[in-house]
């Protein structure tokens, strides 16, 4: 079996439009060969139109579509190649298993041995085995998913495009199928733009996180940069809990920002961009102290709840200037005199909080 | 179990209206098929081995199989416009669609005998054109009826196919397309097989519908294209025979009622296959 030769994507500058409405709006983008990258933002947000623009079943407003630096915008998907697994799978109802992943290779004049072969080897491969008989309608969704997968793959594409390819299965499933596709991923070596609207799948799979909110790509890095160094608000929230300290005299010498939160002064390193009039801080950062630390950045706050998740117990505080402060605490480190209502301190590291 | 008690209170009218109005006058008929004019399964043996009354259900079959093929054909076309065309041709296909539903039966078929007869447009302007010499014997014949109940029919296979197509999801026509596939290859190997269902659909209530037909065949075929429905009707008013019209009647009954428990079947829903 040739390895498949895995693509670089380059989108530059993509503008979609619905009539009067602006779907995707200067999207820049690059995919590296055999990058693993997912299209992350909520509902509605443009990841959907951006990989059918990608897949180039909808042509851009404005803008290019690059393949390994040759201009692809005006080629229609067929004469791409790209494997895409659609949302809702997108089988052939009518077709078994087999059919279904034989047909992209029936499209592509495969010899009938060779076909036979490589949909033996690709239900193989994706954990069908004994299946290949069925009818879809037969099949659980994980299983179904694992379908599209084989005959999305079948034609060793340079460039797999997923779109939302978890989003019906319940959680344990979900977990599973990641996996899965990691592996996929690894075995394969191809290039995979992977849609996801959630935040904790798009952090565990991707080399690369792209946030997209309003047509708007928000930013685009790695899972612990987009994570750690948000590039904006939208980008700190979207990607899990964070408490937002609204903060007075804020200013940058030398890359740290100086500022007072009610009073109390607090440092952070900070970029380029400067110290702004909200620091956040994520909640898994702060550090839980009963008395007033001896230095760094601590700020008073009193318990208003606790909620009990297991492995970690979150504490929900208030200063008391009535700003919201979220932080999470190991519940075998949690003591015993927080409560409702007790006064405790919460400190963080410098470089743990960032301007917004 | 006062769902049912109350559904039958308000459904009681209509269930007693349908007793008084077909019920009742078709146990009639049963009671005449086995006591007119001796009691006995006398008429049933007779319409079953009259040659010119198999005659007639054969023709009736052959016409019907022929008019379900053409409407479900000509139907499946119809759906294609109105369901994937654009603004336009939709516009104009539903207007084709139900506008005849507002033209009688009868209007339709005397429309069909002034195009189709001797001096009709069709025979006078292939004679100007001086492509025949003699008038195409295009009505009073099998042709006729089977022309004017094809039009008749059409409308009525469009809906179940047409919702069959709606039902399809674009996006596996997306992935066909992304494969590579050309449209002929996804009309043929993708589009037409999911739509089957529908093709079938319509093809049985075509068919259960076209077997009763009366005034289209009547009037078209001219007395010598005679359907089932037609020959019920001569052995009742013109030569009263109303044990043997009561028999073919109850025998019509059976077929259309096999037709029907097919329909349902196929029409129900988590039973499909
Ligand atoms: N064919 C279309 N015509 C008009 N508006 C569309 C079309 N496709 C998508 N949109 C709009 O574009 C926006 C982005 O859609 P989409 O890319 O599907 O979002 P996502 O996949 O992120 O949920 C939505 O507001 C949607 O309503
Ligand atoms: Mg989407």
């Amino acid at each position: 079996m040739p390895t498949p030769q895995a693509a670089e994507l380059t989108a530059r500058s993509i503008r979609k439009e619905f009539g009067e409405f602006v779907a995707l709006d200067d999207v820049s983008l690059t995919i590296g060969r055999g990058a693993f990258v997912t299209l992350l933002g909520p509902s509605g947000s443009g990841k959907t139109t951006f990989l059918m623009v990608l897949a180039g079943f909808l042509p851009p407003t404005a803008g290019e579509v690059h393949q390994d630096g040759r201009d692809i915008t005006a080629l229609p998907p067929e004469a791409r190649g790209f494997g895409m697994v659609f949302q809702g799978y997108a089988l052939f109802p009518h077709m078994t298993v087999a059919e279904n992943i034989a047909f992209p290779l029936k499209v592509s004049r495969r010899s009938g041995a060779e076909i036979r072969r490589r949909v033996a080897e690709m239900i193989e491969m994706v954990g069908l085995s004994g299946h290949g008989h069925k009818r879809p309608a037969a099949l659980s969704g994980g299983q179904q998913q694992r379908v599209a997968l084989a005959r999305a793959l079948a034609c060793e594409p340079a460039v797999l495009l997923l779109d939302e390819p978890f989003s019906a299965l319940d959680k344990n499933l979900r977990g599973q199928m990641q996996d899965e596709v990691r592996r996929l991923h690894r075995e394969i070596g191809t290039t995979f733009v992977f849609v996801t609207h959630d935040q904790s799948e798009a952090l565990a799979l991707s080399s690369t996180v792209a946030i997209f909110d309003h047509g708007r790509l928000q930013q685009a890095g790695g899972p612990q940069e987009v994570y750690e160094r948000p590039a904006n608000r939208f980008v700190a929230e979207f990607l899990g809990d964070i408490n937002i300290l609204p903060i007075s005299g804020a200013e940058a010498q030398g890359g740290v920002g100086h500022g007072r939160f009610e009073g109390r002064a607090i440092r952070a390193s900070c970029g380029a961009a400067g110290a702004t009039a909200a620091l956040a801080v994520r909640p898994e950062h702060m550090r839980l102290e009963l008395g007033e630390p001896a230095g760094g950045n601590a700020i008073p706050l009193s318990v208003t709840d606790l909620t009990y998740m297991g492995a970690e117990t979150r504490l929900h505080l208030v200063s008391g200037g009535g700003t919201p402060v979220i932080l999470s605490v190991p519940t075998a480190a949690m003591p015993a005199a927080v409560t409702p209502g007790a006064a405790v301190w919460a400190a963080w590291a410098e470089d743990r909080g960032f301007f917004l | 179990m006062r769902q049912i008690t109350r559904s039958l209170v308000l459904l009681g009218p209509l269930l007693i209206l349908l007793a008084l109005a077909y019920i009742l006058p078709f146990l009639g008929i049963l009671r005449w098929s086995v006591t007119l004019p001796e009691p006995g399964l006398g008429q049933y043996r007779a319409a079953l081995s009259d040659p010119l009354i198999l005659s007639v259900f054969w023709r009736t079959l052959r016409i019907c199989a022929v008019v379900t093929v053409l409407s479900v054909s000509a139907g499946y076309a119809v759906a294609l416009l109105w369901v994937w065309g654009g603004p336009v041709a939709r516009l104009l296909t539903e207007l084709c669609i139900f506008i005849p539903f507002w033209i009688s039966v009868l209007t339709r078929a005397f429309g069909w005998l002034s195009i189709l007869s001797n001096r009709g447009l069709v025979n006078s302007w292939l004679e100007g054109a001086g492509l025949i010499a003699e008038p195409l014997a295009l009505v009073r014949n099998e042709f006729g009826v089977i022309v004017g109940m094809t039009h008749f029919l059409i409308p009525f296979a469009v809906f179940p196919i047409a919702s069959a197509m709606r039902s399809v999801d674009e996006r596996v026509l997306m992935a066909a397309r992304g494969m590579g596939a050309g449209r002929a290859r996804i009309f043929w190997q993708v589009f037409l097989p999911m739509t089957l269902p529908g093709v079938l659909g319509a093809a049985l209530l075509v068919f259960v519908f076209s077997i009763g037909f009366f005034v289209t065949p009547a009037i078209l075929g001219g007395g010598r294209s005679v359907m089932v429905a037609e020959l019920i009707y001569l052995r009742i008013f013109q030569s009263p025979d109303w044990g043997l019209a009561a028999a073919v009647s109850v025998i019509l009954m059976i077929a259309i009622a096999g037709f029907l428990a097919l329909l349902l079947r196929k029409m129900t829903p988590g039973d499909a296959r």
